[in-house]
């Protein structure tokens, strides 16, 4: 048995190291100054792919990602862990998209792949924290979809054993093919680029990075496995009204910048009794939890 | 978030030294594997890509989870249960690790599996994992193993074996045993040879460097009634055959995640590699002399990792109100540690070259006959990585105990704790200088080049260099200092009073590295500038070490010798 795997994964700024100039004034993020990576929780998502590729060979992986064409960037990190390929949904009309927008495009993308088994995303990307594209996604396609997932243990007989984490603990489902996954932090961390991949598939890119490069134009159309796809809205026959900011219900009402200071201390005894009624009283306000 | 390549400008210098243009074009052949891979570079750019883009994987591995599990395997250390070695936990980790990122088998040829890359790259590697955790570089490092058998197993054996190694199976050298560790000659694991032409194993072997591995060289006494190295061949057992037992490991001071086991081979199958009677003479010397590089490139990575704990804690730790690298004392001994550090640096890919350089030519002689200027050129690279690699071992693996030992002294009271990883440093650096020949071995193995004039021909050579004018006094000076060491040179060797010369080798072989490295320097700085300080660091040092062996020389009376043997 072999898979057809699409991995959503999103070309995002590194938010995990912000320095002062993070942000700009108006409170957004400054793209300029954060380097772009592979979404964190997107790899722990195509680990949980290549762990059916190793269980299934044969299986094929491509990866997703809507953005502009550097992002082709992660599609290729991809490929040096073991991914097959992957697209690019490229288009100026998708500029702007909140998780309605995106999950729409993104829909309109697998339908144009057509065949597919599983779809595995990431639980939510470090820009955006909103874990709705995947969900939503499964919805616009009418998929099951299994969150939080921790460990794809199996496919046998249409249905995928999954390991997902949920509040209280860990749970064990079963789910029939198709359908849309999302995983975890906590998942398996993803395996590291292969030395071999790296050397084969470094030349690989959408067509408009290579516009300007004919040697390189050339390698890629000696070698197809080079050629990552870039679709643009027409050809995922996307409705523009749906896309991009037209496409995009959310309005952001307003941005603050929140600055923890401390105001007051309060000595709390060194015995169980009043330790266990602080964490009482940090679990009631949310503080942990 | 650590990347120990990309934080390290100085290996990408030294990775795009002018010769490696001719060594990867012989290495590759002209590119020739480039139909036939997808993954072989098409040109030399495109090779020299290649190694950047993997040791960047390197480079990321050690910095996120081999240099982050060093601690916790220095406590936990491998254990054995029912005669098999059980890694520790980050051991295990960062194995798996090293094989699913496919860098393993690193210099083998494409045909097995293998990525094809020079020595110079690999060695560059092993310098970034030792950075990050030596005794882990031992345990990935054995691959080199794979190379005696590419250079001297037969074609079967080439491609039974050298594949396993490249998909992740891991090797050992059998060689030590209780009565035999620098003389290998007395070795006495018997192998003996069955009615239908197999062989079994018989015997133990101690101090084994991760002794159950997958696939093991094994040296071993095939010429019965003979004693010495003329009746030892060399083996490969498959641990899938079983017959060996790890009867315990040693409880060391350092390098504790790498297992040193003692082995009982009982009736252990084994295949012949190579020719009977050439496993010391032929097959353990070109074994050895791969190690030693490799070792030099431990001692490297380690010093580069004391060097780095000490300038973190030197900036970092105040004292008299003010960070206590701003105090001379402190200062001057940073200062030293980075000029010994890129000095050993330097001279570890000087050598390394040369032995790709040499290799690369034997290996196209066993598809074409060399015209007789590759001959030629095969013959002078093979002389001086025979004369560079016991000089990068001896010198490289001293200073890493140096940095090590000074890395602690910048401490302070800190470092003596063990919360601080210059401790584990310390106690890693330790077997450097020991294993694989110790740097007392070196120095029997490098005298001759002295003797002969490798070394000073060597340095004549680089006296053609053309340099700065602001470097210009350097050279100067190093010329200065190489005629003091012809003629230390020239002194000692007229002396026939016997063992004279073999007293005063350490401190010849010692000149001429010193002055050897600050050449190297000197030529880095030509390249790139950062490497002024370090020139002038150090060749202030090779002065003054130069000179003081020259005064000790010159001062010595033959008669004093009698006072260095010691009578009971």
């Amino acid at each position: 048995m072999s898979l057809n795997i699409i991995v959503l994964a999103k070309q995002v700024p590194d938010t995990r190291n912000v320095g002062k100039d993070a942000m700009k004034e108006d409170g957004t993020i400054n793209r300029a100054v954060l380097p772009a990576i592979f979404n964190p929780e997107d790899l722990n998502a195509l680990e949980q792919a290549l762990k059916l590729k190793d269980l299934y060979p044969g299986t094929k992986i491509t990866i997703l990602t809507m953005g502009p064409a550097r992002a082709a960037e992660i599609i290729r990190e991809g490929m040096y862990r073991g991914a097959d390929g992957g697209i690019v949904l490229s288009d100026r009309a998708f500029a702007g998209a909140d998780t309605l927008a995106t999950s729409y495009a993104l829909s309109a993308a697998v339908k144009k792949i057509g065949e597919y088994d599983m779809i595995i995303g990431g639980r939510q990307a470090i820009d955006g924290d909103t874990a709705q594209v995947g969900p939503q996604v499964a919805e616009k396609l009418g998929l099951p979809q299994v969150t939080y997932a921790e460990d794809i243990i199996e496919v046998v007989d249409g249905k995928a054993t999954i390991k997902r984490r949920i509040e209280s603990g860990v749970e064990t489902v079963k789910a029939p093919l198709p359908l849309v996954v999302t995983v975890n932090g906590s998942a398996d961390e993803c395996r590291p680029r292969n030395a071999k991949a790296i050397q084969k598939y470094k030349y690989a890119a959408v067509p408009s990075e290579v516009a300007d490069n004919e040697s390189q134009k050339a390698l890629i159309e000696k070698r197809p496995y080079l050629a990552i796809g870039e679709w643009n809205a027409a050809f995922v026959d996307a409705d523009l009204e749906q896309c991009g900011l037209a496409g995009s219900p959310t309005k952001v009402k307003g941005i603050e910048n929140v600055v923890f200071t401390a105001k007051e201390a309060r000595c709390v005894g060194n015995n169980d009794q009043e330790l266990e009624d602080l964490i009482k009283e940090l679990i009631v306000n949310h503080t942990i939890g | 978030m650590a990347n120990f390549y990309n934080d390290n400008p100085d290996l990408k210098h030294h990775l795009s030294h002018p010769l490696m243009e001719k060594i990867v074009e012989l290495k590759e052949r002209q590119y020739a594997d480039a139909e036939a891979y997808d993954y072989a570079p098409m040109n030399f750019d495109d090779a020299m890509d290649n190694y950047d883009k993997v040791l960047e994987i390197v480079g990321e591995i050690s910095g996120d989870i081999i240099a982050e599990n060093a601690e916790n395997v220095d406590h936990q250390g491998p254990r054995v249960e029912n005669n098999r070695v059980i890694y520790a936990d980050g051991t295990a980790q960062n194995l798996e690790v090293c094989r699913k990122a496919g860098l393993m088998g690193m210099s083998m040829p494409r045909r097995y599996g293998g990525l094809n890359f020079p020595i110079t790259p690999y060695i560059m590697a092993a310098d970034i994992v030792s950075r990050a955790d030596a005794g882990f570089e031992n345990l990935w490092g054995l691959q080199d193993c794979a190379e005696t058998i590419y250079e001297f197993a037969d074609e079967d054996q080439k491609q039974r074996y050298i594949t396993r190694v490249c998909q992740g199976e891991t090797m050992s050298m059998d060689l030590t045993e209780p009565d035999a560790g620098s003389d290998l000659q007395s070795v006495m694991l018997k192998a003996t040879q069955k009615e239908d032409g197999s062989w079994v194993l018989n015997g133990v072997k101690r101090f084994i460097t991760n002794g159950d591995s997958d696939i093991h060289l094994v040296l071993a006494r095939s010429e019965e009634g003979t004693k010495d190295g003329r009746g030892l061949s060399m083996f490969i057992y498959d641990k899938r055959n079983g017959g060996v037992n790890v009867r315990r490991i040693e409880n060391k001071m350092g390098i504790k995640g790498s297992p040193t086991c003692e082995l009982v081979y009982k009736d252990a199958p084994a295949e012949l590699c190579g020719s009977r009677r050439l496993g010391l003479i032929k097959y353990v010397m070109a074994l050895m002399n791969g190690a030693r590089l490799g070792i030099a490139a431990q001692s490297v990575g380690i010093s580069e990792a004391a060097y780095r704990e000490a300038l973190a804690y030197a900036k970092d730790r105040k004292q008299f109100g003010k960070a206590i690298i701003e105090f001379p004392a402190v200062s001057e001994i940073l200062s030293v540690m980075k000029g010994k550090l890129d000095a050993s640096r330097s001279l570890l890919y000087e050598c390394s070259r040369f032995v790709d350089m040499y290799k690369v030519y034997e290996d196209i002689a066993k598809e074409r006959s060399l015209t007789a200027d590759e001959k030629a050129e095969m013959k002078k690279y093979s002389r001086l990585a025979d004369a560079f690699t016991p000089l990068a071992k001896g010198l490289s693996s001293e200073f890493c105990n140096q940095n090590a030992y000074d890395s602690i002294q910048i401490h302070g009271g800190s470092g003596f704790m063990k919360d601080y990883a210059c401790e584990r440093i310390y106690r890693d650096a330790r077997i450097t200088s020991i294993y694989e020949g110790t740097t007392q071995l070196q120095v029997v193995a490098a005298i001759r080049h002295v003797t002969t004039g490798t070394y000073l021909n060597y340095i004549r050579d680089c006296e053609a260099m053309n340099v700065a004018p602001e470097d210009q006094a350097i050279k100067e000076m190093l010329i200065g200092l190489t005629n003091q060491y012809a003629d230390a040179v020239a002194a000692v060797d007229a002396c026939k009073e016997p063992g004279y010369i073999d007293f005063m080798a350490r401190r010849l072989v010692e000149m001429a590295g010193h002055i050897i490295m600050s050449y190297l320097l000197l030529g880095d700085a030509q390249r790139t500038a950062n490497f002024r300080t370090s020139l002038n660091v150090y060749a202030k040092y090779a002065q003054s070490e130069v000179s003081k062996h020259i005064e000790f020389i010159n001062k010595f009376n033959v008669e004093q010798l009698a006072n260095y043997i010691i009578k009971d």
